[in-house]
């Protein structure tokens, strides 16, 4: 396995003034295989989109640095950057009712990638903008109708075909279907996964609804408060989770089981996750933790592998 | 015969809706959003309504608590009775508001349901003034009560704050204390944990089941998520194009759906279930448009055991089971083959 993707020690701070800083990615180093699934877990406010738009660009780094293909990218992206890199890199956005232009036709919205990055004449374009529209499921006629014309999943595929048709290398896909309806998550993540096999896509899949991204991921890495607390296949994390952290948050996520749900004792912790502006000393979930011991308020857990070394939990009890 | 009407000869229920229909006229025409909808609510117990967005679960339970917009909305037949009394069309009930006091009503967005001009404790103390008279220091006082009860820490502290100072999981706790602070007998949560996290959902959901147990209130659940509903209800109706297409028990829903739809739900869902191989079935083409309502049966274009009467007659709610009844011609005494998979009562 080849590493397409790949972050050092990232960093993203906000300055939000009076000399306070919002740490939402804090050193974070993790390894995307070429055609890997890497999915992304945590909750709001955890860092999980910040982390994603820093790795393709749309955030200057504060420190750390992500490598693509082992180039090493700039630390903040010019004009001439987001140029070359846009055919490799790309992303998929969660809201699909905001982050298309109303006044745009779906046609020019799909085609404004290819129209700035390629070197393809008007008619091709439109023979390539027909021929995505139909691989995700729309029509070719779609292409004169505007974004307010269509519903959650229909948009939804529609930012699939706009970011997939430079054939990037690798996409970040931030919470795609969380804005959609259960039938319809299930369209798009099918759609996804069948993209996947036939373009070869890379992808680090952002979300919150980890029974989905179980299905849909290779890998999972469980984020909290700008720090990764574990790494590893998702199966093995869904299953069997190390980190107390994990344990909870997959505790939480209920089944579609009523039996299931009737004999299983509460799992919801007390509290919130805390400001990432005053981030806690020592390990940043002890204030929740149910399992917290002295030296987690002390010393920061560093992300250390288990047994195998596919599992990497920052934890202390390990 | 619905089980709503049947019910009424034996032990009421708590709330009894029947034949409910709204319709919406806007520039493009007439949205028909519920297209007759029954259901019963009984007295302590959680019924979850279920569907995808524009089903029409929001606008059913908005023209109980006479909220629909009129215009543009209307309703157009149908009633709603609460211990026997009809509610639809009409707020005030022996001179009193049942909104707010009989019954409760949480929303999906907290961050805007909520007033931002007002505090917190302004805010939950308001129903107690306008409801039970007391006086501004009395409910404030209440109100503090409340919130201690909905478990937000340093209450007296908090509900002097403005809710833009409070997190999502904080306003929907505030929000759930503003909606029992006239102890309603039935709360409406419409989507009350959409908006949040899989952990702030466990504790929202906990701290319902909770106040359910303490005071006694029926809850309707308004949600999308099979796994909610799966933790928290007793009855359950699945709604599909503005009408019930089944209803019964919980364990009924679950393990023996008796609708396409149900069953088209469940398998678009991930489960937790290892061996299972990792392919999810999903729905394919989407609800029906409203402005011009099928003739047939509303997920026919979709349904995958469809059959020529489908298209062009709806069918009645059949009975499956004992309080266990869904909108399927496949139910219907005369359905030839009927799938496996889907439940039949206990024909023999």
């Amino acid at each position: 396995m080849t590493a397409l993707v790949e972050t050092l020690e990232l960093s993203k701070y906000f300055d939000i003034g009076r000399k306070q800083r919002v740490h939402a990615v804090d050193n974070i180093s993790l390894t995307i295989a070429e055609k890997e699934i890497v999915g992304l877990v945590g909750e709001s406010g955890s860092g999980k989109s910040t982390f994603g738009k820093t790795v393709i660009g749309l955030h200057a780094k504060t420190s750390g640095e992500v490598k693509f293909r082992g180039e090493i990218l700039p630390q903040a992206y010019r004009p001439a950057d987001f140029q070359r890199l846009a055919s490799k890199m790309q992303m998929i956005f969660q809201d699909p009712y905001s982050s298309l232009n109303p006044r745009m036709t779906i046609g020019e919205i799909i085609a404004e990638g290819l129209r700035l990055h390629s070197t393809l004449k008007g008619t091709q374009v439109k023979s390539r903008v027909e021929e995505w529209l139909v691989r995700v499921g729309l029509h070719a006629g779609h292409m004169s109708r505007y974004p307010h014309e269509f519903s959650g999943g229909q948009r939804q595929r529609i930012g699939i075909a706009r970011a997939l048709i430079l054939e990037p290398e690798f996409v970040v896909c931030d919470e795609p279907i969380s804005a959609l309806d259960v039938s319809v998550q299930a369209q798009v993540i099918n759609l996804l996964s069948e993209l996947k096999d036939t373009l070869g896509l890379t992808l680090l899949f952002i979300a919150h609804d980890l029974s989905m991204v179980r299905y849909v991921s290779d890998r999972m890495a469980v984020m909290y408060l700008g720090s990764l607390v574990e790494v590893g296949k998702a199966d093995e994390v869904y299953f069997d989770p190390k980190h107390p952290y994990t344990e909870i948050l997959i505790g939480s996520n209920p089944e579609p089981d009523p039996e299931q749900e009737r004999s299983r004792p509460s799992t919801a912790i007390q509290g919130e996750i805390p400001s990432p502006v005053n981030v806690p000393a020592g390990c940043r979930f002890a204030n929740r933790c149910p399992k917290v011991m002295d030296v987690c308020r002390v010393e920061t857990p560093q992300l250390i592998p288990l047994q195998d070394a596919e599992r990497q939990v920052a934890c202390h009890l390990y | 015969m619905t089980t709503a009407a049947t019910g009424l000869q034996h032990t009421p229920s708590l709330l009894e809706v029947e034949d409910l229909a709204v319709e919406f006229s806007t520039y493009g025409g007439i949205v028909r959003a519920v297209r007759g909808v029954s259901f019963a609510v009984e007295r302590g117990k959680t019924m979850a309504i279920v569907g995808e967005s524009g089903c029409g679960k929001s606008v059913t339970v908005q023209a109980m608590m006479g909220l629909t917009p009129m215009p543009p909305g209307r309703i157009t037949s149908g009633s709603a009775r609460l211990n026997g009394v009809e509610v639809l069309g009409r707020n005030i009930i022996n001179g009193k508001d049942i909104r707010g006091s009989q019954i409760g009503m949480i929303f999906q967005d907290p961050m805007t349901s909520l007033n931002p001009t007002m505090t917190i404790g302004d805010q939950i103390a308001e129903p107690l003034q306008v409801h039970r008279g007391y006086s501004h220091k009395r409910a404030f006082a209440e109100a503090i009560e409340l919130l201690s009860i909905t478990k937000i820490p340093e209450a007296a502290k908090r509900a002097r704050q403005y809710p833009f100072e409070f997190s999502g999981g904080m306003l929907q706790r505030a929000m759930i204390a503003m909606a029992i602070a006239c102890k309603p007998s039935i709360l409406i949560a419409d989507e009350p944990t959409t908006a949040l996290d899989v952990t702030i959902q466990a504790q929202i959901l906990d701290l319902l089941q909770d106040l359910q147990k303490e005071t006694g209130m029926a809850i309707i659940l308004i949600t999308h998520d099979l796994g909610v509903v799966a933790r928290m209800a007793d009855d359950v109706a699945v709604m599909y194009a503005g009408k019930v297409v089944e209803q019964g028990g919980v364990d009924d829903i679950f393990y023996r759906s008796a609708h396409p739809y149900t069953l088209g739900l469940k398998l678009a869902m991930p489960t937790n279930d290892p061996s299972k191989q990792h392919k999810l079935n999903p729905i394919e083409g989407s609800p029906p448009d409203l402005f011009a309502p099928p003739i047939g049966c509303g997920y026919c274009p979709r349904c995958p055991y469809s059959m020529k009467i489908c298209d062009v007659k709806d069918p009645d709610i059949l009975p499956v089971g004992k309080k266990h009844e869904s909108r399927c011609w496949l139910q219907h005494p005369q359905a030839i083959t009927v799938p496996d998979e889907l439940y039949c009562g206990e024909k023999a």
